[in-house]
């Protein structure tokens, strides 16, 4: 008899449990800005982490096929793995002479490589598959390049030599033709920003500028706003507020990217805008998976975060804004490195301007196109691997020599580059070997 | 050689070309009964590329670089110079790399016995032949059949020929060349055509 009586009991709390799950986790599906732990399969890399909520950003409405999920990271990648001229794309798997190949590894597909859900498998950079992979296409290198003979396959890509990208600053050529320069160049500086002159060349930018409408009369002038850049520049408040009924005291973070398109646009692609990017809220410190100083935890990522509502210093935005967040041991040395001697010295007057080594002149560099100079501001872009930041950033300055050397020593990124390298890519002395042993045919770069 | 063709194995089109006459002015029309023979279709394929390739060397290269108005600066790495143009085997990968973005209907590729890049040395057994072939008997072409992963292709194999003097002299200077001293209208390499069966 009891067991009668409790029977329906059971059946109704099995139902009502059943019931509470479901809708928990319709409602997870339903709701974007809920939180979908339940479907999430593992922890995301440090790559994709600030988006892991947005499932569909990489698997598209209905987890269908492989194709959606390659596009994905074609449509957020492949702008960037273009333009480093990339050394293995997927044409050069799809021949079907590559077919035994790609039964080892289907190099056609980003998630051969990079498996995501899984961080226990990163090798580095975001790559799950053993360093020495090189052998499966490459194990008869030695015939063509004697000089590797003995080498570890584990050593092609993590000893400043190869990338399986981006080898813009280590392809042969490249490397001779670079093979005899001093360690610092003299002058050692980054070329000037024209921003200004850019802008005021545009005179759509310009119309916009001026705004539409008035301020209301409420509205006073900020403290920091006379003799800041925008000032300078005849921008007025309704630029960027709006005028009249449509005035909000607070722009939408991305309103900065109607006058600075390239600046926001690379903004976005780093890891400080990728979540704006998704349509999510700004990314703060306390969401990251590096050392942050506890007082900024919450402070949300968008331009004004680095560059101030109204102040727009571009040299506090370059360092200051940076150690503000920052609390790592690279970060925290900057202070007492040689760099930030010569910003120091170059503040006060001391050195040109561009003498300085600020955070941004490293993370985010002056890139000249068509002689322009647009501050790159996706800062994610030459981290890893780290041999990325040699070509843009510390030749502007260094020898390639020494640049790929201070790059590989992990003691030198640590201190913030405070010393000599103390790690030698012999990278340079094989070219010149090898040219040396073919009698100097080089080619006509 | 075994592998030299006569056969009447035919393929049907599955290409835009059959498509469009499929679909001509909204209305359904039957599919052609027939189909083209792989030799006829590779043949074709061929010309088109030989074509275009002569052309951009002779045209391109040949006018507007060092032996011409030295305009442009064809170069291996020319994305890193301001007037770097790419090279005519570079300009003929990047057709093959832009075709296979369009299509899986066919694959192709130029090699060469004396490849300056040794990835584009032959690969597959009949590539082998099918490139010491055209090299022992010039102004012919190698066809055959090869299994790749699963699938069977009909691969042939068509001489690349040095037709002007920077083809040679390039090949002859660089320093990752096995071979220096071709010359013109040698057999520099082969143009190799697969078709999925």
């Amino acid at each position: 008899m009891g067991s009668k009586k409790r029977n329906p009991i059971l059946w109704a709390i099995w139902l009502f449990a059943s019931l509470g799950l479901a809708i928990w986790l319709s409602l997870q599906l339903v709701d974007e800005q809920a939180p979908k732990t339940a479907f999430i399969p593992g922890p995301m890399t440090h790559g994709h982490h600030q988006i892991e909520m947005q499932c569909s950003v990489c698997h598209g409405d209905g987890f269908d096929s492989e194709t959606v999920l390659q596009n994905a990271c074609v449509d957020c990648h492949g702008e960037q793995l273009e333009e480093a001229q990339d050394s293995h794309p997927k044409s050069k798997f799809t021949d079907p002479r590559n077919a035994d190949r790609l039964a080892n590894v289907d190099a056609r597909l980003c998630v051969s490589c990079h498996v995501e859900h899984r961080p226990e498998l990163d090798v580095g950079m975001g790559v799950t598959l053993p360093m020495d992979m090189c052998a499966h296409c490459h194990e008869d290198i030695e015939k063509d390049r004697p000089s590797h003979e003995g080498m570890g396959f584990d050593t092609c890509a993590n000893a400043g030599c190869h990338n399986f990208h981006d080898n813009r600053a280590l392809y042969e050529d490249f490397l001779l033709a670079h093979a005899d320069e001093p360690w610092l160049k003299q002058p050692a500086q980054q070329p000037p920003r024209n921003l200004l002159a850019r802008q005021m060349s545009d005179a759509d930018l310009v119309a916009l500028m001026k705004g539409k409408g008035s301020p209301p009369e409420t509205v006073e002038t900020p403290e920091h706003w006379d003799g800041n850049a925008h000032a300078q520049a005849g921008v007025e408040c309704t630029a960027c507020h709006g005028g009249g009924d449509d005035w909000v005291d607070s722009p939408e973070p991305l309103q900065c990217a109607t006058c600075h398109e390239p600046e926001s646009e690379s903004f976005l692609e780093g890891r400080h805008g990728m979540r704006l990017a998704q349509g999510l809220s700004p990314m703060t410190p306390a969401q990251s998976v590096l050392n942050m100083h506890v007082e900024a935890s919450h402070r949300e990522l968008t331009c004004i975060s680095c560059h101030g509502a109204h102040e727009f210093d571009t040299q506090a935005a370059a360092v200051d804004s940076c150690i503000g967040c920052h609390n790592d041991e690279h970060s925290n040395e900057y202070l007492r490195s040689p760099h930030h001697d010569l910003w120091k010295q170059e503040k006060r007057g001391e050195l040109p301007p561009g003498s300085g080594v600020t955070c941004a002149t490293c993370h985010m560099p002056r890139e000249e196109k068509h002689d322009e100079i647009f501050v790159q501001h996706n800062q994610s872009l030459t981290m890893r691997p780290v041999e990325k930041m040699a070509r843009p950033v510390c030749l502007q300055c260094h020898s390639l020599e020494f640049s790929l050397d201070a790059l590989a020593d992990p003691h030198l990124l640590e201190n913030n580059f405070n010393g000599k390298p103390e790690t030698h890519v012999p990278s340079i002395d094989m070219a010149v070997d090898r040219d040396k042993a073919r009698d100097n045919r080089k080619g006509p770069y | 050689m075994q592998h030299v063709m006569k056969r009447n194995v035919t393929i049907l089109m599955a290409s835009a070309i059959s498509a469009l006459m499929l679909t001509g002015c909204g209305e359904e029309k039957a599919a052609p009964s027939g189909g083209i023979e792989p030799k006829v279709y590779t043949d074709s394929l061929f010309a088109v590329m030989k074509a275009d390739r002569t052309n951009y060397t002779k045209m391109i290269i040949g006018r507007l670089g060092p032996a011409g108005a030295d305009s442009i600066k064809p170069h291996e790495y020319w994305e890193d110079l301001e007037n770097g143009a790419p090279l005519p085997a570079q300009m003929f990968r990047y057709g093959a790399e832009a075709v296979s973005e369009m299509t899986s209907d066919f694959t192709y590729s130029l090699q060469s016995l004396w490849p300056i890049n040794a990835q584009n040395a032959p690969k597959t057994d009949l590539e082998k032949e099918g490139l010491q072939f055209i090299v022992d008997n010039p102004g012919k072409n190698f066809y055959g059949e090869e299994k790749l992963g699963d699938t069977t292709y009909y691969t042939a194999v068509y001489p690349d020929v040095a037709v002007a003097a920077p083809c040679v002299a390039c090949h002859n200077n660089h320093k990752d060349s096995p071979k220096t001293d071709f010359e013109m209208g040698d057999v520099m390499g082969g143009v190799v055509i697969r078709v999925p069966m």
